[in-house]
């Protein structure tokens, strides 16, 4: 489903993803971890589209997707960041996203999971932060693409959300499509993910599935096990 | 009686057969004659306009007689020469005289007073073909002749429109003088001469006075003269001249003033000319007042720091002072010397900054401290409306 | 592209700048005409305007609104939409609501007062025109800035140095070069540095119907061949053409470049 090839990305001197290579033809929920500044972002914004690489191939379903954007039709994106342009409406907002983006099928089943419906006519300036990610979320989840990433998508969110989200993520995974997810919150990813990519440095450091990196690091605490990546450095 | 039938077939012929006082009426038709010569005093009379037509072979109609009246011709092809000037009708050391009526066609001069007298050129029409000034004619010439009045002509095309040189007390009225390559009116040593209620429009310069002295000029509408060398009004060493309520509307230059003093402007109407009045060389002792200044790229120019002129009481519409005491004249003197005129005028080119904000910043400085324009030019009582 | 338009347009709509925008030229066009009773004092005046303060607008309001809606660009950079028509939606959403607030402001009093009897009207709607070019092409110089620059104040700061340059300095540097070179022929010169620069284009395509009595005593003949001719104005259309062209491209380049 994506296959980056030798992928290099600098920032002014600083070199962010440098030959970076995978492959992910698996269904599944995939963790993109590692430290601050490993690339993370970068990553996925380059598969998206929102950072050009400087050098190196991505194909998204056998096609490369540099300088393309049909193909974001069949990707499902929540940012890490909600920002919204503030003086719109709530429902403004989803009106405009649905004529932007034709396909939005299920808005109605998450707005009512939500409790979105008393927020609908209010601006997006005045929301709390939760649930502007609710919004966030719903705004990711109401297309139905082959590619979900997700960025940092429990931030904020009250447990019973969360709950609700885990459970979006396994109905999307249950109808056989690939999601990425990054987030710092250990316990949500061993419980969530089926596979870890380990990014440092810019490139792909350790990859695997989270119990064969708790034999490699030797430990039954998934977090200790992270944490033990960064230290055999 | 004059017809191609009648006992004179021709013009000429008449004339000489005629008794003094006779009158010679000419019927409606064409004649092919030219050096038709009056001697004696004359009514030539022409009914419904017959055509005179000097093939381009020289002088049509040449009076030497005092009290010749002539009315109603239509006199066309004169002859161009490079040696003589002819003209379609020439008067020589006569008095009295009446031309009036006439329209002339294709000419190279019009109407052309030598040393005569006391006579009127009334209401002709003088529509010429000019393209250069060197082998183009004037509309009416008058040299070396005094009394004359020359009043509701209409003169196109020709050199210069109406032109005096040594002619004294000279009344010029209601004229429309236009599309001239030269000058619509032009006098050259020649004074206590006037014009009133007479139309510029569009001509190489409206009117030139020069030499002159005692010119009163009032009323008159200066218009459309356009281009690097071409003014609403010309003046060059004119002493004591009286100029009022006259209008100078799009021109490159309204007035052009050199060397001349003692001259009042009052009441004159500057309107969307490039400089209302540009002042060059010595000029002393004029007065302006009371004259609007309207909408002009420029209101004054000098090309020296000196200045000897008294401004007062004019309207600007430039002006952006105050009136506290609400007395209709602004609170603030009036500097309508721009710094911007004085470099226009070392360095043309510089015309194509008109009206940007780097040249109203260096206006302003200048004007809150003069170094380049004479600082005691000032009009110390603005209008605060133009004057009706 | 016409949907960016249309949420950029409605965004604009609610955003109070534009009315204040709209308001500020009804405001000045009621004044100059009902206090002053004046038509072609009240067109200098409006000239001078647009000449110096739309320029100053749009350069600035292009700016803020690109560093205003970064959110709403974001939101739509991860859609299926092709990148740079994200941005020249919102450049065209701008230019244009400037250009209407413009018109509409400038030209409702003059309507009320009667103009459009009066012969003024196409030397009017040339200003309102010049008005329109101008607020696209300063709106455009915006936001390459804005989008060269990712820091706010940076941007904003080279933005006004740009109008400041083109109103101001550039002329200054002008009038020096024609001083200090008087005893050489500089008509072709001049014209050349005056095309070249869009402010000093649209003033002297102002004055060629204002002050042609003034511009007429200037003897450069290639001026003159070129004022107030179909040439000349064919000419004049062309640089402000490409003077709106060359900042869409450069949003066009930026925005297949650019990383967020």
């Amino acid at each position: 489903m994506i296959a980056i090839k030798d992928l290099n990305k600098t920032f002014g001197k600083n070199q962010v993803l440098s030959n970076l290579n995978l492959e992910i033809n698996e269904q599944g929920v995939f963790a993109i971890l590692g430290p601050n500044g490993s690339g993370k972002s970068t990553l996925i914004k380059s598969l998206l589209g929102l950072c050009i690489p400087d050098s190196g191939e991505i194909q998204f379903k056998g096609e490369s997707v540099l300088k393309k954007h049909h193909y974001r039709n069949n990707i499902q994106y929540l940012p890490q960041i909600a920002k919204f342009p503030g003086n719109l409406k709530v429902k403004e907002l989803i009106a405009m996203i649905k004529d932007l983006r034709k396909g939005a099928i299920r808005y109605e089943e998450i707005i009512e999971k939500f409790a979105l419906e008393e927020s609908l006519n209010k601006k997006l300036h005045a929301l709390s932060g939760g649930t502007r990610q609710k919004i966030n979320l719903l705004l990711c989840f109401m297309f139905d693409g082959d590619l979900i990433i997700l960025d940092e998508p429990t931030t904020g969110l009250d447990p019973k959300a969360t709950v609700y989200l885990k459970q979006l993520i396994r109905e999307e995974k249950d109808k056989g499509k690939t999601i990425l997810i990054t987030s710092h919150i250990m316990q949500f990813v061993e419980e969530i993910s089926d596979e870890l990519v380990y990014l440092l440095e810019g490139h792909i450091y350790f990859r695997g599935t989270p119990d064969s990196l708790k034999q490699k690091a030797e430990t039954r605490d998934f977090e200790e096990a992270i944490a033990s990546l960064t230290e055999q450095d | 009686m004059v017809c191609a039938g009648c006992n004179y077939a021709k013009i000429g012929t008449a004339v000489d057969a005629a008794d003094p006082f006779d009158t010679v009426l000419v019927a409606k038709g064409e004649y092919l004659e030219h050096g038709i010569k009056i001697t004696k005093p004359l009514c030539l009379i022409g009914e419904n306009y017959p055509k005179v037509n000097g093939e381009f072979k020289g002088e049509i109609i040449t009076i030497f007689a005092d009290s010749v009246t002539v009315d109603g011709l239509f006199l066309v092809n004169v002859g161009t020469s490079y040696t003589v000037d002819y003209a379609a009708l020439r008067l020589v050391r006569c008095k009295y005289f009446d031309i009036k009526n006439l329209v002339l066609e294709r000419l190279f001069f019009g109407i052309y007073l030598e040393k005569a007298n006391h006579g009127r050129i009334f209401h002709n029409k003088i529509i010429g073909n000019a393209k250069d000034e060197y082998n183009s004619g004037n509309g009416i010439h008058l040299w070396y002749s005094h009394n004359i009045v020359v009043e509701r002509n209409i003169i196109q095309k020709v050199r210069d429109g109406i032109y005096l040189e040594f002619s004294d007390s000279v009344s010029i009225r209601n004229n429309h003088s236009r599309e001239n390559l030269r000058y619509g009116l032009h006098f050259m040593f020649s004074n206590n001469d006037s014009y009133t209620n007479n139309i510029f429009d569009n001509n190489g310069a409206g009117v030139a006075v020069m030499f002159s002295k005692f010119i009163v000029m009032t009323n008159n509408v200066f218009k459309n003269n356009w281009g690097s060398t071409s003014y609403g009004l010309l003046l060059k060493e004119i002493y004591d001249a009286e100029i009022s309520n006259n209008r100078f509307i799009k021109n490159t230059t309204g007035i052009n003033i050199e060397g001349s003093n003692r001259i009042n402007y009052t009441g004159n109407h500057f309107e969307s000319n490039g400089w209302a009045i540009k002042v060059l060389g010595a000029c002393y002792a004029n007065v302006f007042t009371q004259n609007n200044f309207i909408n002009n790229s420029f209101d004054l120019s000098y090309n020296s720091k000196l200045n000897d002129n008294r401004f007062e009481g004019n309207y600007w519409s430039s002006y952006s002072g105050y009136d506290l005491d609400r007395d209709g004249i602004g609170d603030v003197p009036y500097r309508p010397v721009k710094l911007f005129s004085y470099i226009a005028n070392r360095t043309p080119e510089s015309i194509v900054l008109l009206r940007s904000l780097f040249m109203d910043i260096i206006d302003f400085s200048e004007k809150v401290s003069p170094v380049f324009t004479p600082d005691n030019l000032v009009d110390p009582y603005p209008r605060m409306k133009a004057i009706k | 592209m016409l949907k960016i338009l249309k949420y950029s347009f409605i965004d604009l709509a609610r955003s109070r700048w534009t009315y204040v925008y709209l308001l500020f030229y009804l405001a000045l066009g009621f004044v100059l005409l009902f206090l002053n009773n004046d038509l072609g004092k009240g067109i200098i005046t409006i000239m001078n305007v647009i000449i110096i303060l739309v320029p100053l607008i749009s350069t600035i309001f292009g700016v803020m609104y690109y560093y205003n809606s970064a959110e709403f660009t974001e939101l739509l950079l991860a859609m299926p939409i092709n990148r740079p028509l994200i941005f020249i939606g919102q450049y065209l959403g701008v230019a244009i609501s400037l250009s209407i607030s413009l018109v509409l402001g400038l030209g409702i009093p003059f309507l009320i007062y009667g103009l459009s009897q009066s012969a003024a009207i196409w030397d009017f709607s040339l200003l309102l025109l010049i008005g329109s070019a101008l607020s696209f092409i300063f709106t455009g110089l915006a936001f390459n800035l804005a989008m060269r620059n990712d820091h706010k104040i940076k941007g904003f700061s080279y933005a006004i140095l740009l109008w400041l340059f083109l109103a101001v300095i550039y002329d200054g540097i002008f009038l020096m070069l024609l001083i200090v070179m008087e005893d050489y022929p500089l008509d072709v010169f001049a014209l050349i540095a005056t095309a070249v620069n869009p402010i000093d284009l649209s003033r002297i395509l102002v004055l060629l119907k204002l002050d042609i009595s003034a511009l007429m005593g200037y003897t450069g003949a290639v001026f003159k061949s070129f004022a107030g001719t179909l040439p000349g104005m064919l000419v004049a259309s062309g640089m402000l053409f490409l003077w709106t062209a060359i900042p869409i491209l450069g949003i066009f380049r930026k925005s297949r470049r650019k990383d967020f």
